[in-house]
C-alpha cells in the first residue's frame, strides 16, 4: 500500500512536469465528467417535479370530466340547449357496482361572479362534498372545511381558496362574514391554501379562484342548466355533474377500474360527452420518458468519456514513446513488466480521475447557477458523483492499459539504444 | 579465485529476414569473482551481444549460462528481472540517467524497486554519491552536470544494491581523456574492493585499466590476454 502510494506520488510529479499537456489532456474528461453530473441533475430535478406534481393529482384516482360531445347540426335554431356530460345516475352506479372504488367525489363546476363589499370576482363554485378535501390534502388557512352537515342541511355556506379570498379581501376575519356568489348570499366558513398546477393535459382538481359549496346547495341555487355567451348567440348548456373524481383503493386496481367504468360508461351514454383520465398512467409515462432521457443522456455521456478517453490514449502513446529510453533503463535495473505497466496505469488513472474530480465540480456548479439564474429545479445526486467518478477511474484503467502494455512489452536493449 | 559464471557454448542467432547472423558463435568461458575483463574486438564483434546476456537482458539462442551456479539460460522475463534487480549493475555509455529525477532519486532507483524505505534508501544514496565525489550535488539533475559527473551518477546508481557484477558498455566512449581516466581510476578502485567488473571497449588505453582482456571476432573468442580466472 505505501508502495502505491509512492507511484502515484512519483506519477503526479511526472505529469505536473507537463502540466499543460496533462491539463489538455484531461479536459476531454472534465467536460464529459460535468457534462453527465449537470445534465443528471437538471434532468432530475426536472423529472422530480413532474412526478411530484403528478402525486398531486393522487395515483390512486381516476378523473372523470365532462366534455362536450361532438355538436351535431341543428341548422336554424339560434338558441339551443346542449346536454352532455356526466349524471347522477351515473354517480350512483359509481356508488354501487364497483367494489374497488373507495370514494367518489362529484363535482357540478359553474363559472359565476362573486361579491364581498366592493369587490368583486369570477369564481369557479364547486359544488361538491365534503371527500373533495381528502382527495388533495391541503391546509386550511383559516376556518373549516365543508362538513356532513353541511349538505344534509343545505346550508348556504362556502370556502374560498387563498387567492380568491386575496382578491376579495376576505382575510381571516371574513370568517363568518358573507360573500355573494351568483345572487346568493353564502357564509364564509373556510379559508384554503391555493395549490394549483397543470399536469399534462390534465388540470389538478383545485383552481387558484374557486368557491366550495355544499353539491346539494349548488343543485338548488344554479341548477343544472347555465347560459353562457359565445359570439352574440347564447349558449345554453345542460350538464348534471362537470367531474367525479374516483378514488380506488389500490394503485393496482386503478387501471383496471378505468377500463370498467369507461365500459359502463359508453353502455348508458349515447355519445362520447366524458374524459376518462388515470394520473397514474401519466405517471407511468412520465418514469418512462423519464427512462429514455436516461439513455439518450447515458450515450452522451458515453461518447464524451470515450472522447476523454480517447485523449488519454494518445498522450499516453505518446509518452511511452518519448519515454522509451527511461524505461529502458527502468527494465536494465530490474523493474518488472507490471511495475512499468502500474507506472504508466497510474499516471493514465490519475490524470482521468483528477479529470473526474474537476468535472464533477463543473457538474456541481453548473446547475447551481442554472438554479439560482432561472429557477429551474436540479438535483446533483450523491449517485451521479460516484457514477461520474467511477466511471473516469475506468476510462483511466481501460484506455491507460495499451499504453502501459506497449511500454512492459519494449525489449529493454532495444528501448536502451532508443535515441 | 571462485568461479562466478560460466559460459558453455553459448550461441546468440539473430534471423534477419532468410538471413542468419551469430552474434555469438559459441562461446565457453568463466569469470572468477573479483576479476576485472575488457571485451574487445572490432564493430559488429560481438561485445555488446555477449554483455546483454552477461547482463540478463537478452536470452542465449543456445548454450548454457550459469550465473553464481544458477542457470540462467531457461528463466522467464520476471525471474531475469529480479535477478538483474539484485544481483547485477549497470553502466552506459551515454550514461542512461533519467533526465526528470535528481541525481540522488536516479542514484536511488534501484533501492525503489528493491522496496527500500524511503529514508534508508536516502541514507544510502548520499552515502555513495560521496563515494563518487558527487556528494554536493545530490538535488541537481543531470542535464546540470558535466559527461565525467553523469557517468559517476551512473556507477553510483550501479552499485546501489551492492551487485555481484558491474556491466559497463563503453562507459567511457563519451568521454575525454581526462574524465575516461577518472572513471577508469573509480572503476579500478572498486575492482580493488572486490567487485567483479565486465567491461565493453575498443580502446586498449582503456583496456590497460583492466585485469584480462577477451578478444573477440565474428562472435568466437579470439584470444584472451592477462589474468584467468
Ligand atoms: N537486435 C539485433 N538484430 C539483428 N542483428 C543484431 C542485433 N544486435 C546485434 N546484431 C548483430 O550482431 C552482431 C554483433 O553486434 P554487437 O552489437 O554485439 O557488436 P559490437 O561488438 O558491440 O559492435 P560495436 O563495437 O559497434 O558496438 C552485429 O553483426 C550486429 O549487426
Ligand atoms: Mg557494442
Amino acid at each position: 500500500m505505501r508502495g502505491v502510494t509512492r507511484a502515484v506520488r512519483i506519477g503526479i510529479k511526472d505529469l505536473w512536469l507537463h502540466r499543460l499537456r496533462s491539463l489538455l489532456t484531461i479536459l476531454g474528461v472534465v467536460f464529459g465528467v460535468g457534462s453527465v453530473v449537470a445534465m443528471l441533475a437538471v434532468g432530475e430535478g426536472a423529472s422530480a417535479q413532474a412526478l411530484e406534481r403528478i402525486r398531486r393529482l393522487g395515483s390512486n384516482n381516476i378523473m372523470l370530466t365532462a366534455t362536450k360531445a361532438v355538436e351535431e347540426t341543428t341548422s336554424g335554431q339560434v338558441q339551443r340547449t346542449s346536454v352532455y356530460g356526466l349524471t347522477y345516475a351515473d354517480e350512483k352506479r359509481l356508488r354501487e357496482s364497483f367494489p374497488s372504488v373507495r370514494r367518489i367525489v362529484p363535482a357540478k363546476l359553474v363559472r359565476k361572479e362573486a361579491r364581498l363589499g366592493e369587490r368583486s370576482l369570477e369564481v369557479r363554485v364547486v359544488g361538491t362534498t365534503p371527500e373533495w378535501f381528502d382527495l388533495v390534502p391541503r391546509r386550511m388557512l383559516a376556518g373549516r372545511e365543508l362538513e356532513p352537515h353541511d349538505l344534509a342541511g343545505r346550508s348556504a355556506v362556502a370556502v374560498l381558496t387563498e387567492s380568491g379570498a386575496r382578491k376579495l379581501l376576505a382575510v381571516e376575519r371574513s370568517i363568518g362574514g358573507f360573500v355573494r356568489i351568483g345572487s346568493f348570499a353564502f357564509e364564509v366558513i373556510g379559508i384554503v391554501e391555493s395549490d394549483v398546477g397543470k399536469v399534462g393535459d390534465l388540470p389538478t382538481p383545485d383552481q387558484d379562484i374557486d368557491a366550495y359549496i355544499p353539491m346539494t346547495v349548488c343543485k338548488d341555487r344554479f341548477g343544472d342548466t347555465s347560459q353562457r355567451r359565445t359570439s352574440g348567440s347564447f349558449e345554453r348548456e345542460q350538464v348534471e355533474l362537470h367531474q367525479v373524481i374516483v378514488d380506488v383503493d389500490d394503485t393496482a386496481h386503478v387501471e383496471p377500474t378505468a377500463d370498467a367504468i369507461t365500459t359502463m360508461l359508453k353502455r348508458f351514454h349515447k355519445r362520447v360527452d366524458y374524459k376518462v383520465e388515470v394520473p397514474l398512467a401519466l405517471l407511468r409515462e412520465a418514469e418512462a420518458t423519464k427512462r429514455t432521457f436516461n439513455v439518450v443522456l447515458g450515450s452522451i455521456a458515453g461518447i464524451s468519456l470515450l472522447v476523454g478517453g480517447i485523449g488519454i490514449m494518445n498522450i499516453m502513446l505518446a509518452s511511452v514513446t518519448e519515454r522509451t529510453r527511461e524505461i529502458g533503463i527502468r527494465r536494465a535495473i530490474g523493474a518488472k513488466k507490471r511495475q512499468i505497466i502500474g507506472q504508466f496505469l497510474i499516471e493514465s488513472v490519475v490524470l482521468s480521475v483528477v479529470g473526474g474530480l474537476v468535472g464533477v465540480f463543473l457538474g456541481v456548479a453548473i446547475p447551481w447557477v442554472i438554479q439560482r439564474f432561472s429557477g429551474m429545479p436540479t438535483d446533483v445526486t450523491p449517485e451521479s458523483i460516484a457514477l461520474a467518478l467511477g466511471i473516469s477511474g475506468a476510462v483511466g484503467i481501460i484506455f491507460g492499459i495499451y499504453p502501459a502494455r506497449r511500454a512492459a512489452e519494449l525489449d529493454p536493449i532495444v528501448a536502451l539504444r532508443h535515441e | 579465485m571462485s568461479e562466478l559464471i560460466r559460459l558453455e557454448d553459448v550461441r546468440k542467432i539473430y534471423r534477419m529476414g532468410s538471413e542468419e547472423v551469430a552474434a555469438l558463435d559459441g562461446v565457453s568461458l568463466t569469470f572468477a569473482q573479483g576479476s576485472f575483463w575488457a571485451f574487445m574486438g572490432p564493430s559488429g564483434s560481438g561485445k555488446s551481444t555477449l554483455l546483454n546476456l552477461l547482463g540478463c537482458l537478452d536470452r542465449p539462442t543456445s548454450g548454457r549460462y550459469l550465473l553464481e551456479a544458477n542457470d540462467v539460460a531457461d528463466l522467464d522475463d520476471d525471474e531475469l528481472s529480479e535477478l538483474r534487480l539484485r544481483r547485477l549493475g549497470f553502466i552506459f555509455q551515454s550514461f542512461n540517467l533519467i533526465p526528470q529525477l535528481s541525481v540522488r532519486e536516479n542514484i536511488e532507483l534501484p533501492l525503489f524497486y528493491l522496496g527500500w524505505e524511503e529514508a534508508e534508501s536516502a541514507a544510502r544514496a548520499s552515502e555513495l554519491a560521496e563515494k563518487v565525489g558527487l556528494g554536493h550535488r545530490l538535488l541537481h539533475r543531470p542535464t546540470e552536470l558535466s559527461g565525467g559527473q553523469q557517468q559517476r551518477v551512473a556507477v553510483a546508481r550501479a552499485l546501489a544494491n551492492d551487485p555481484a557484477v558491474i556491466l559497463a558498455d563503453e562507459p567511457t566512449g563519451n568521454l575525454d581523456t581526462a574524465t575516461s581516466k577518472q572513471i577508469m581510476e573509480l572503476l579500478q578502485e572498486l575492482n580493488a574492493g572486490g567487485k567483479t567488473i565486465l567491461m565493453v571497449t575498443h580502446e586498449a588505453e582503456i583496456a590497460a585499466y583492466t585485469k584480462s582482456q577477451l578478444h573477440l571476432r565474428d562472435g568466437k573468442i579470439q584470444s584472451i590476454e592477462g589474468e584467468r580466472g
